[in-house]
Formats: structure tokens, sequence, C-alpha cells
């Protein structure tokens, strides 16, 4: 396979068939925290996009410069956690210097990216795939891509919902997980077309 | 060299330089604050009720610690404690509060008026009013469905015999109503008012009377009889300018259709 189709391949992948949110089940809290309004879903995917593409980069530098050499694989959760603890800090010093809309709309979001498990995921399944380092980037921009399109996806049902009358016991969180649960089953329909379609 | 070694130092190392590239960036883009603004903000009592004109406490207090709002009586909600306070904080003096109280132009109750159909949509005054102007045979009058009384946060709006009534004891004169009434018949008017126009019907006279009592014709007989000129009638109706007016009451005695209260 060529590295254009492989790139592709992934792309697609991380976008509609592994989605990370609504197949792989990670990073379920901001996706019901914040899917209630569609603008912090956008400033939410964003930052995620951001953060993820930016992890992926460094934390791929640190596992084949520094963790690989030194024998100290067993390290790397720990490392990235904390590279990525650091590189969330430092993006929300950056936001609210330099685009303060953003960071008044993310509020008490961005610091829910540190603890972020898709964000520690995909710099994981980076190196436990044998990525290359464009690899591992567009990797982790697609798997927030992938993010950010359920995020958006599930603000739509939300906003259908808040229209709803669910049954008493089911209001608020309980029939927010039932539509979740329904919106993740429609993603099962791409299962199997990444590998057909560049096989 | 000793494994245990090589992990801590590398841990510490890369811990070290993510605190040091920390450390810089809150060094050279730290957002400063200013140190008035907390001071102003914790005078205002936060109900971000919107009645200063401006969106929330937060919203007056920036507007007032960057210069660009100058009257420290703004804040109706919080009364002559909180202008005090807010005097303090900016060195200003302190002003009077003008009392303000939120008032509904429209008498047309279920016996004054009648209904030109039937409506069973939604039971708010905006879908209400999108389907022919409302149900009401006067289509400026109250819709009577209580959007005011709905978002009021005093709950001092309360709908009786189909038009809004302000309780002016619990009204703090936000504002709120006088937005979200789709009719655009409450205003603020000071809470000592003399006179007050009861009607909002820009209708010539024998239109309003075809379908109110207590609508106002636009005779004009309160502006000639007013000795302070504070009095206008435009656009069929009447208007009264409380920085003018005496409180004489004048037109309230010739008013013929007692419209003016």
């Amino acid at each position: 396979m060529s590295d254009a189709a492989k790139l592709l391949l992934i792309a697609f992948s991380m976008i509609f068939t592994e989605n990370y949110v609504l197949v792989q089940f990670i990073a379920i809290c901001p996706f019901l925290g914040v899917s209630k309004n569609f603008d912090s879903c956008i400033g939410m995917s964003g930052a995620v996009i951001f953060v993820m593409t930016l992890a992926s980069a460094v934390t791929w530098t640190i596992y084949h410069f520094l963790l690989d050499p030194f024998g100290l694989t067993y390290l790397q959760t720990i490392v990235f956690i904390l590279v990525i603890a650091a590189l969330v800090q430092f993006v929300e010093i950056v936001l609210k210097k330099y685009i303060k809309p953003l960071y008044k709309a993310l509020g008490i979001y961005l610091p829910l990216i540190t603890t972020n498990c898709a964000v520690l995921a995909v710099t994981i399944l980076n190196i436990d795939e044998n990525y290359n380092f464009l690899e591992s980037c567009v990797d982790g921009a697609t798997a927030g891509i992938g993010f950010g399109l359920a995020l958006i996806l599930f603000c739509g049902v939300r906003k259908a919902l808040e229209r709803a009358k669910p049954p008493k016991c089911f209001e608020g969180l309980p029939i927010t997980l039932v539509a979740a649960a329904l919106t993740s089953m429609t993603f099962m329909g791409f299962a199997g077309i990444a590998d057909n379609l560049f096989h | 060299m000793n494994p245990v070694l090589v992990a801590v130092l590398v841990l510490g190392g890369v811990g070290l330089v993510c605190a040091a590239l920390l450390v810089v960036a809150s060094k050279f883009m730290a957002v400063p604050v200013d140190e008035r603004f907390p001071k102003i903000r914790e005078c205002l009592p936060g109900a971000n009720c919107g009645g200063c004109g401006y969106a929330g406490c937060d919203g007056y207090a920036n507007a007032l610690v960057d210069g660009t709002e100058e009257k420290i009586n703004k804040c109706v909600a919080g009364g002559a404690a909180v202008v005090e306070a807010l005097a303090k904080a900016t060195g200003k003096e302190a002003e009077a509060i003008e009392a303000k109280v939120a008032y509904v132009h429209c008498k047309g109750d279920c016996e004054a008026t009648q209904k030109k159909a039937e409506y069973n949509g939604t039971k708010t005054c905006k879908a209400s009013k999108l389907l022919f102007g409302g149900e009401g045979a006067c289509t400026f009058g109250c819709l009577g469905y209580g959007d005011c009384a709905a978002i009021c946060p005093e709950h001092a709006i309360n709908v009786i015999n189909g038009v809004a009534h302000v309780n002016g004891a619990r009204c703090i004169a936000c504002g709120q109503c006088v937005g979200v009434c789709p009719q655009k018949i409450i205003s603020l008017i000071p809470a000592d008012a003399a006179v007050k126009v009861t009607c909002s019907n820009k209708d010539k006279g024998p239109a309003v009377m075809k379908v109110c009592k207590a609508g106002c014709i636009g005779c004009g007989l309160c502006m000639r009889n007013c000795p302070a000129e504070a009095v206008k009638v435009e656009n069929n109706l009447a208007t009264i300018d409380y920085s003018k007016c005496i409180g004489c009451g004048k037109c309230k005695e010739v008013c013929p259709k007692k419209c003016i209260l």
C-alpha cells in the first residue's frame, strides 16, 4: 500500500470505523459534558484536534528519541501523561492570551482535556501500531476530527431531546445515555468499509 | 548505569523541561487582570438581571473598570447600598438611583375587548402573535399568555383577566419583561409617576373604539390641557415625557376614555 493510501486509511478509520467516542467508547466524559451547546462543541473539538495532533507529534518524538534508546519504554504511560498535562496547560495560557472568546467558551472544559483519555489513548495507540512520525500526526488529527464529528452529531441529537418528553425516570442523563447508545449504533454501519475500500 | 537512576533522571528531566516551559509561558503570556475589577464586581449583587443595560454584573463591572461607563447608579436591583459600595470602590460620588418600575400599557381585559379568533397553539405570547398578530381584536394590546410573567426573576408579574399586571412593590426594574414582550407594551417608568397611559393602540379613534372600550382614541385633549407640555399624542396615541411631567393630573381629569391613570 502506498504512503498516501495508508494515511487515507488511517484518517478514514479514525473518523468513521474506529471513531474514538462512538465505536471505542473513549472520552465519554467530555462527550456528555460539552455536547449541550453547539458553540462549545466547536470550541472543544478544535481544542482536542489541536492538542491531539500536538501530543501525537511530541510523544512520538519523546518515545523514539528518549524512551526507546534508553530502554525505558515501560515508562511511556507516565511520561505521556506528564507531557500531555503540560501541553494542555500551555494551550490554555496561549488561548487566554490570544483567543479570549474561545477561552471563555471552553471555560472549565479546557482543563478536562488534561485528563481526557482520548488524548492519552491516541498517543499510546500510535506507538502500538508502529506508526511513523507523519502517520502519528495524521492519526492524532483525524482522531480529533472523529471526536469533533461525534460531538457535533450528538449535539444535534440532544437539541431534539430537549423538545422530547421522556418518562420522568428517564429525564436528564439517562435518556441522554440511551440516545448516545443509539448514535453509537449508527456508526456500526461503517464497519468493514475501511478495509474493503483500501485493500 | 543503574537503570533505576536512568529512569528517574529521564522522568525528572522531562518534568523539569515541561515546568520550565510553563513558567516561561505564564511569565511572557500573562494576561494582566485589572485589580479594580474584582473590587467593583464584589459590590454588585450578582443576579445578572441586566437591569443596568449590560450583559450581567460582569459586563457592568468591566464597563466601570475600563471607563466606558461613568455612572455608578445603574444597578437598580442593588439599590442605594450598592451605589454606596460602588462609590467607595471607584472613588466617585454616590448618586441617587431613579427608582423605576415596569408598567404594562394596556387595560384591554376580557370585559373591555373581545377575541377575534380562538387560538389553540403553544401558550406563549411570542407564538400566538405569529398567527395574525394574536387572537385579540386589538393587535396592539396585551396577549395575556404571560411571557413577561415567566421571565420575571422576582415573580412580580401576574396575568389577571387577560392582561399582565406588574406588582410595583416586587418589581426591581430589571427590564427583562420589556425585552421579552412581543407587543412592546411594557416600559420602565418612574416609580412615583403620577400619571400613566394605559393603552398602546396606534390606530385611529374609530378603529380603536371598535375593538376596545378602554383604548386611547388620540383625541389630544390631554396634550392641549397639559400645562407642562409633557403629554404628546403621536400616531394616535398619548405618551408622557416624565422628565417634564409635574404630576398635576390634568390629563387624567380630561381623558374621555379614562386611559390615563
